[in-house]
């Protein structure tokens, strides 16, 4: 089972902070399980498109606990973690 | 020593701690941040009232050990310690604390201020904050970015 997890902004706009999901066959990437998300739950799609790899972007993923791009290749048992850019300190 | 605390820490002990652990340091440096009432745009937002701060569990003591590991590797420290407190805080409280121990002070003060600028853009902490007319998730400064590049430049 994949683990997701959601902070700060992303989980109170997705209304949702974790979650497991058998990580379905064609999901490879971090970008298709966005995708697979965002067809599962329309109201991820104002969230999650437009986030993007740009430096800017809205939303940061990490995979078990280090930062990834979304081109990154996911495993069963994954910890993935959606969240803004970071403003601690 | 790394610590993820909702309670408040005493500058006081901590440098003793700190100074007790290092030996024979030269240079003790010791960084405090502290809870503003203004964040972003202060005529929309108003005073803030609270602050919130949130952390991934786990990837946030990862990370801040990675950051330390890396001081650690660049200045010859003697011993460091960072405390970030989580949860609500009010204007004027302390956050972060940040101390850094050398035989020397370059190395004291360059390590303190790059681990503080690693923290705010690389470890998963985000502030929310309260005023009397909003509530809303500061977002992050492009300032606290460029902070970063100058230690990858040299």
């Amino acid at each position: 089972m994949l683990n997701i997890q959601y902070f700060a902004s992303i989980r109170e706009a997705l209304n949702r902070s974790e979650e497991e999901l058998e990580l379905p066959g064609d999901v490879k990437s971090v970008q298709a399980l966005i995708d697979y998300l965002v067809n599962a739950n329309p109201h991820f799609e104002a969230v999650f498109i437009g986030g993007g790899d740009s430096k800017d972007g809205r939303v940061l993923v990490a995979v078990n606990q280090t930062i990834v791009d979304r081109k990154h290749l996911l495993s069963q048992n994954d910890e993935v973690a959606f969240f803004p850019p970071m403003t601690g300190g | 020593m790394i610590s993820i605390q909702n309670e408040d820490f005493s500058l006081a002990d901590e440098y003793a701690a700190i100074r007790t652990r290092a030996g024979d340091a030269g240079a003790i440096v010791s960084f405090t941040g502290l809870v503003r009432e203004i964040y972003g745009d202060a005529s929309t937002a108003g005073a803030v009232q609270s602050l919130t701060l949130e952390h991934y569990p786990g990837m946030t003591e990862k990370c801040l050990k990675d950051i330390q590991l890396k001081a650690e590797d660049r200045w010859p420290l003697l011993a460091t310690r960072i405390i970030h407190r989580v949860g609500e805080l009010y204007s004027h409280d302390q956050i972060v604390l940040v101390a850094t121990a050398s035989a020397h002070r370059n190395a004291a003060f360059e390590s303190a201020e790059f681990i503080m600028d690693y923290l705010k853009s690389e470890a998963p902490f985000w502030k929310k904050q309260k005023s009397a007319n909003l509530s809303s998730w500061i977002e992050a400064r492009d300032t606290d970015k460029t902070a970063l590049d100058r230690w990858q430049k040299s």
